[in-house]
């Protein structure tokens, strides 16, 4: 059996107003938040609701389904880790829910993808207890 | 209308590859700065610079060149910095906080080996857990910009490449432009591809540079060397990712570019030439439209047909721009310096005809997660 190669790319560090984000994508389950004072949803989650600052933020599974807001097909970079993958999409992603999230577009040939393209989270499980979420198509 | 305040002086550090400190770049360009405004170093009680710079803020550079200022201000938002801080000295100016305000920028990216647009984008904050692990770079954030441009409105990548010919065209009249042949349309778009759909010829050189700015209180005018370039209307703002929904066509220029128009008491139909960032041709193309000199969606077509180039309806970026002069990675000052000689009528070879309002506008971070943004509308005495 081959080893397994090491994750190159960036890791995230997570610190505890993180934590319970990244302890759902080790299990393969994406989350946004929702705020308990006004109902907003929002992403990339934080320790207060964007829009009235009540730290009363309660996490809710996404459903991990979204459309392509828009990418682009990295052909240079210096990303640490990444000069491996050429081309790598990387993408704001339109997630169901109503907000956006920046991630990578993974198993579909670069010249396939479109705005609007229906995707859905798949995870890249880079570590013991460590999955980071990216989208493919759905 | 009495000005807020006056530009009094200006200069551009020639070189973009220099065997120059950072420090030593800025000491150079604030005493060319001052005696081109007739001033010197004891009129200084104003500083205002990046956090950029090595160390703590303005803390060196200040030590270095052995100045007492009364006010201080070292905001970094990325290349507009400067542009804000023609902004804030105005407000400090108009409170009495001081009277002549010195801006200084150095940069040593060429010679440091800084890639500036492909390197990897990690900020060292929270927000890189949701971004950066991602592959972000400075020109994949703008590239997602003009996709999304292109999908909405139909700009192509010819009209992108547009704005970096009529740039080069300028540039070839500048002595002192990094790169000075010619290109076409097709050069662009046979250049690589960097981040689809932005080629490399859509991007801003790399080079070392900097330079100085002198603002001063409207009753130095008569203490002056040359006539001043008064500053009519200033603002600046903010964009973001919203809390994840952002209008990623939107850019901080359709807040400060409203706000700084009504200032001046102003319309874009009053400008003569316009000095517009230029990181990348996008920046350029979505900056016009929320400046107003075109609808939304419309900035393909205005780009298009010589309307940006010297001779035209509004000539941009008349020094080269980032594209093909200089760009040591916060270009904010160079728009400034332009846009004041051409005030001024110092230009030469590329002087606008009549020119009697120049807008400046900067964008600092990136179009595609967050960036700021500060507009200038400046007028000739």
């Amino acid at each position: 059996m081959e080893p397994a190669r090491p994750y190159a790319k960036p890791l995230p560090e997570i610190t505890a107003e993180s934590k319970p984000f990244w302890d759902a994508c080790a299990r393969h389950q994406l989350l946004v938040q929702k705020c308990r004072a006004c109902g907003t949803v929002q992403y990339y989650p934080r320790g207060v609701c964007a829009a009235c600052w009540s730290a009363d933020v309660d996490w809710v599974p996404s459903s991990g389904r979204g459309r392509v807001y828009t990418f682009t097909v990295t052909h240079r970079t210096q990303a640490r880790g990444f000069r491996d993958d050429l081309p790598y999409v990387l993408a704001w992603i339109e997630l169901d829910e109503g907000v956006q999230a920046m991630s990578n577009i993974v198993g579909v040939d670069p010249a396939k993808i479109s705005i609007g393209m229906p995707v859905r989270v798949t995870f890249d499980d880079v570590q013991e207890g460590l999955s980071i979420p990216k989208f493919t198509a759905a | 209308m009495t000005p807020q305040a006056l530009i009094a002086g200006v200069h551009e550090f020639p070189e973009r590859k220099t065997t120059k400190s950072v420090l030593e770049i800025q000491a150079l360009s604030a005493r060319a700065a001052l005696e081109d405004a007739g001033l010197s170093k004891k009129d200084v009680d104003g500083y205002f610079t990046v956090a950029a710079n090595p160390g703590i803020g303005p803390l060196p550079i200040v030590d270095y060149l052995n100045l007492t200022p009364r006010y201080i201000d070292g905001t970094t938002i990325g290349g507009s910095s400067f542009v804000a801080h023609v902004n804030h000295a105005a407000a400090a100016i108009a409170q009495g906080r001081c009277r002549v305000a010195l801006i200084t920028y150095g940069s040593t990216s060429r010679s440091s080996g800084i890639a500036v647009g492909t390197r990897e984008r990690i900020a060292g904050d929270y927000l890189d857990q949701f971004e950066a692990l991602y592959g972000t770079s400075t020109v994949g954030l703008y590239a997602m910009v003009a996709r999304r441009h292109m999908h909405e409105y139909g700009t192509t990548s010819e009209q992108l490449a547009e704005i970096a010919v009529a740039t080069r065209q300028h540039a070839s009249l500048n002595p002192l432009a990094l790169y000075r042949d010619p290109i076409s349309v097709a050069d662009v778009l046979k250049s690589p591809m960097i981040s689809a759909p932005l080629h490399l010829l859509d991007c801003c050189v790399i080079t070392d540079g900097g330079g100085a700015l002198v603002v001063v209180h409207p009753d130095l005018a008569r203490d002056l060397r040359k006539p001043p370039v008064r500053l009519l209307g200033s603002a600046e703002a903010i964009a973001h990712t919203s809390a994840g929904r952002r209008d990623f066509l939107v850019s901080a220029a359709a807040e400060s570019g409203p706000r700084a128009f009504a200032e001046a008491g102003l319309s874009p139909r009053d400008v003569q030439m316009a000095m517009i960032y230029d990181s990348f041709t996008i920046t350029v193309l979505v900056t016009l439209e929320d400046l107003g000199f075109c609808k939304k969606g419309q900035g393909g077509a205005f780009v298009s047909g010589g309307r940006i180039t010297l001779g035209g309806e509004l000539p941009i970026n008349t020094d080269g721009g980032g594209l093909s002069s200089n760009h040591p990675g916060m270009r904010g000052i160079f728009l400034v310096i332009e846009a004041v000689k051409q005030l001024r009528g110092e230009c030469g070879e590329r002087q606008v005809r009549d020119c009697r309002v120049a807008l400046v506008h900067g964008t600092g971070g990136a179009l595609g997660n967050r960036h700021s943004g500060a507009t200038l509308i400046l007028g000739r005495s």
